[in-house]
């Protein structure tokens, strides 16, 4: 297989280049059709009512003076999709409509179709619901304290969804070996995805009894399981196809209750149902950003070695399960892929809470722990009087090892990350080395530096199956022509176009030669989805296993024909030749005829699974993956210390991306990655009204501030090619992972500026004034939490890292007696 | 009047020049323009985004102005010039920005991509040889959240040079990152 980028010594004519995306035309046409797009004949228009109250129960639905309103076909309530489903097997929590109680402003109760979008509105102010309001839980600490009422019946204890609890080597042996140890808190505030394309879906119950379901989705297969057990609908009878998603960023991952709703409502009116969710409804589906505080203790010998770390975190989950158990494995589960880490403990606990449902947001669940771990250090170094760039760069993981919690690293190129963007910023000049009264860049001026890692696809899906995780189906056509088909989902990323570029590499033809089928469970082969940054590096794989069998019956049957080895064929330029007599050949399509003369029509699969984990402890399921991709960044700040304001002049990035397979959408994805970080650094934040009553406080564009060009920084971007043995010709994840160095960066430049730690994200000008103030008094020039709740953990799962001759495995629990 | 009629209301008419051909429609008095491209016209290119003219989504040019759709009635198109991202390219021929946003990657998900072209458009037709803070100052008022509007400057930049008459191409350390 192609592996390592060499492709076996043969040149590369595709892969690498800087080809347009196959989707590109259309989208600079208006010709894209997005799910909102589709209007079929009959169609119905969906409004959902939801919830004005954040917690309660429903006493009664009236929906007859809504059914009465002429243009209204059907109204329906949560008795109608009795039916529970959550993207996780653990928490099925959710149901389209609420049955019994509503636990978030913006939990929708009942459904109305009707002929236009305007009697649908009409009519869903016509429906009377009796609620008897519930007390609310609206932070993580109340969840922890209060246990009545509880949002759900299910969970760790009271309104605890999840507690974690996990330790690899002793870490109390790793503080006793330190030469400092240091306990910060940091807090990092949630905040969303915030799409351009608002979510909408179209349900059609078609004439064969069967129903198709067109949603903006990243994940149509996990729709697809979901539909089937709400609907009680054979799976086999229903389609979803996943429209081109106007962004995702991981906020269209989850199965929605208004996917459910409208194929329901086709079932029930025999037409089509479209729904189109306003802004604001959008901010109610959310699944963004889960807000973390988080207490941090490390460890480090004076070279800045960490001898141990201790990680708690505290997710502020919202009101559904949502992806929110891995969202809090996550939360602890990359601190150890950067800089050695020989002895760690995890502690994460998500409370459940009476507001919008947090999931998956670029990074999930690793953003908020790895801001935490690069400020703490950042404050690190700066004790012990060492250059934080030079510090991580010294101590960090080899590549070819298994980290403590058990996470196989492969390639790692993240030294070479780190002497780019040193060189490149001229760190050297500008950082003050500590010394405020020497400074290099004038006061208000800072530079600041951080590190990440991200997965390349989890290890696991999520729900137990011995089966790839993403199929390829190839046919070629006797024309010359190549389809490729699979599950994946373009959601801006570029996915469709790996897919044309992988297969258009193997069988030597151009990319847009390719017709690309994805993201149809009718059509294609199962690929999970769009998320956890697995799409190039397993649809990719899958892709270069199907190509390549198909090349195999391509020079079989040539070879025949030409009578020259097989060996000495080669496929390019849309020929096949004799490597030898170059002149020797035949066109594509003929070796197309040749092959489908010879065995039948051409159509091949390939699929990939992941390897398998060298984790065994209960847990160890996130954070394993076929690949790390690493990232680091140093921020160039100024800071106005009379306003408190935050211009964020310039970061450097580079990124280990393995290798390119189109090098213009990997700098797309990075300055992206960069662009989405700026924006939760210094500004963007999910928040509610104080007052109980757990309001968001502004769902909308205008008042969730997120970068303009005007806030945008420059961007100098390095891509660091360290070819992964995983990866396809060595590839690995970009979408992701360079998000995550630049909160931290800036922060770290924000301290380097004026002197003040800002250790709660966002960063906004009002922390920033405070805390000067605070020090201008003497006092300690910082801003953020100072204490994490006091929780009763579980006794924490033990295991005995790879150094200490571990297998993996946790190990037996003494037996407690109380 | 059979009863059932009750719920179709009105509807008002209007004439206009969309996309350099005559057209006309009839729609419901209170709908925006938006509303009648994309649900009366079925010119499904123009977005939407946040309904209250924050995101540039909806933009279109009236007049060869860029002024958000969503913002402004269906009614007060009558006799205007309308250009919808439909009527950007000449024919199957597109237009130098349509080329560039997409050789560039500026269009990633797409949805933001025909708001952004009419404003650069309108920006080129005003100033053929904009600085880099010109063009950022110009698309200020359009979001993006996939592409951190780098790829967007670089598309308009060489779209602009191109429109000059220049042989430009993208800078290598814009393809690959810098050395």
């Amino acid at each position: 297989m192609a592996r390592n980028g060499n492709n076996n010594g043969k040149p590369l004519n595709v892969v690498g280049k800087p080809f347009r995306k196959v989707d590109a035309r259309a989208k600079c046409t208006g010709q894209t059709k997005f799910a909102d797009d589709i209007v079929l004949p009959r169609m119905l228009f969906c409004k959902m009512l939801r919830s004005h109250l954040p917690h309660a129960l429903i006493k009664s639905i009236d929906i007859s003076k809504a059914l009465a309103l002429p243009g209204v076909i059907s109204v329906i309530t949560g008795k109608d999709l009795p039916n529970s489903y959550g993207i996780l097997p653990v928490s099925q929590d959710e149901h389209a409509l609420c049955i019994d109680k509503v636990r978030f402003i913006g939990d929708p109760v009942a459904a109305v179709a009707a002929i236009d979008e305007d009697v649908a509105f009409d009519a869903m102010n016509l429906i009377e619901v009796e609620y008897e309001p519930l007390n609310t839980i609206s932070s993580i600490e109340e969840a922890i304290l209060i246990d009545d009422p509880v949002i759900h019946e299910y969970g760790d204890a009271g309104n605890v969804h999840k507690k974690v609890s996990l330790e690899f080597g002793n870490v109390e042996d790793g503080f006793a070996l330190a030469d400092l140890v240091r306990e910060d808190t940091f807090f990092y505030e949630g905040n969303t995805h915030l799409p351009m394309e608002q979510h909408a879906a179209v349900g059609n119950f078609d004439p064969d009894n069967k129903l198709t379901l067109w949603s903006s989705t990243q994940t149509p297969h996990y729709v697809h399981r979901a539909l089937a057990k709400v609907l009680e609908l054979p799976a086999s009878h229903i389609r979803v196809i996943a429209t081109p998603n106007g962004g995702g960023f991981g906020g269209k991952s989850d199965p929605f209750n208004h996917e459910v709703v409208v194929c329901k409502l086709s079932m029930l009116t025999g037409r089509p149902v479209k729904v189109t969710l306003t802004r604001e409804e959008v901010f109610y589906c959310h699944r963004g950003r889960h807000p973390v505080l988080m207490h941090v203790k490390t460890g480090v010998k004076k070279d800045g070695a960490i001898t141990g770390m201790h990680f708690q975190t505290f997710l502020d989950g919202g009101a559904y399960g949502s992806y929110g158990v891995a969202s809090t494995f996550y939360t602890g589960a990359l601190q150890t892929v950067t800089y050695e880490v020989p002895r760690y403990k995890f502690q994460g606990l998500r409370a459940f809470t009476n507001k919008p449902p947090c999931g998956p947001k670029r990074g999930h669940g690793t953003p908020q722990p790895r801001f935490g771990l690069e400020v703490q250090i950042d404050k690190i170094a700066e004790q012990l009087k060492l250059d934080p760039a030079a510090m991580r760069r010294a101590n960090l993981v080899k590549p070819d090892t298994v980290t403590a919690n058990y996470l196989r690293i492969g390639s790692m190129g993240l030294g070479q990350c780190l002497d780019k963007i040193v060189e490149g910023s001229d760190w050297k000049n500008k950082f003050s080395g500590w010394d405020q009264t020497n400074r290099k860049l004038p006061y208000g001026k800072g530079i600041g530096i951080a590190c990440s890692s991200y997965i390349c696809g989890a290890g696991l899906p999520i729900y137990w199956n011995n089966m790839p995780q993403s199929g390829v189906q190839l046919r070629l056509d006797r024309q010359g022509g190549v389809c490729v088909m699979c599950g994946s989902t373009d959601i801006g990323q570029g996915s469709d176009s790996i897919l044309a570029y992988i297969v258009a590499e193997v069988l030597g033809i151009d990319p847009f030669d390719i017709r690309v089928i994805t993201a149809d469970t009718d059509l294609t082969p199962v690929d999970l989805g769009s998320y956890s940054s697995r799409v190039t590096l397993m649809t990719g794989n899958a892709a270069i296993q199907a190509a390549e069998r198909a090349r195999e019956l391509l020079v079989m049957a040539v070879a025949e024909k030409l009578k020259v080895p097989i060996e000495n064929l080669s496929l390019a330029e849309r020929r096949v030749f004799d490597v030898e007599n170059p002149e020797v050949g035949v066109t594509f399509a003929e070796a197309v005829v040749l092959a489908e003369s010879k065995f039948g029509t051409i159509g091949t699969v390939g699929s990939y699974s992941p390897p398998r984990s060298p984790g065994r402890y209960k847990g160890a399921g996130v954070g394993p993956s076929p690949a790390y991709s690493y990232s680091a960044a140093i921020a160039e700040v100024d800071v106005d210390s009379s306003t408190g304001i935050v211009v964020v002049e310039r970061i450097w990035i580079a990124h280990d991306i393995g290798k390119s397979i189109n090098p213009m959408l990997v700098m797309g994805q990075v300055e992206g990655s960069v662009y989405m970080g700026l924006g939760e650094i210094l500004m963007e934040e999910m928040v509610y009204r104080a007052n109980r009553n757990v309001v968001h406080k502004f769902p909308s564009l205008l008042e969730y501030k997120s970068p303009t060009t005007m806030e945008m920084c420059d961007v100098r971007t390095y891509l660091i090619e360290d070819p992964d043995p995983n990866g396809p010709y060595g590839a690995k994840e970009v979408g992701q992972g360079p998000l995550l160095p630049v909160p931290p960066a800036v922060a770290n430049a924000v301290y380097d500026a004026v002197g003040v730690r800002i250790d709660e994200v966002p960063i906004t000008p009002e922390k920033i004034l405070k805390a000067l103030r605070e020090k201008a008094r003497g006092r300690e020039g910082r801003y953020g939490p100072t204490s994490v709740p006091a929780v009763e953990w579980p006794e924490p799962l033990r295991v005995l890292t790879p150094a200490e001759g571990g297998d993996g495995k946790e190990m037996p629990r003494v037996a407690v007696h109380s | 009047m059979n009863d059932k009629m009750e719920t179709t209301k009105k509807k008002s008419h209007i004439q206009l020049v969309l996309n350099g051909e005559p057209a006309e429609v009839a729609f419901a008095p209170h709908k925006t323009l938006l509303e009648v491209l994309r649900e009366d016209l079925g010119l499904m290119g123009t977005k939407h985004g946040c309904e209250l003219g924050e995101c540039g989504t909806c933009t279109v040019l009236v007049n060869g102005r860029a002024i958000l759709s969503c913002l402004m009635l269906g009614l007060d198109a009558e006799g205007q010039e309308v250009k919808t991202i439909e009527g950007m390219a000449e024919g199957a021929q597109l237009h130098p920005l349509q080329e560039t946003f997409a050789d560039t990657g500026a269009a990633q998900c797409g949805y933001c991509t025909p708001g952004f072209l009419l404003v650069a458009e309108e920006l080129l037709k005003k100033d053929p040889n904009p600085s880099r803070d010109v063009i950022k100052d110009a698309l200020s008022g359009n979001l993006c959240r996939c592409t951190g509007y780098i790829k967007i400057y670089e598309a308009v930049e060489l779209a602009a040079a191109r429109m000059r008459g220049e042989e430009a191409e993208l800078p290598r350390e814009s393809v690959y990152g810098y050395e």
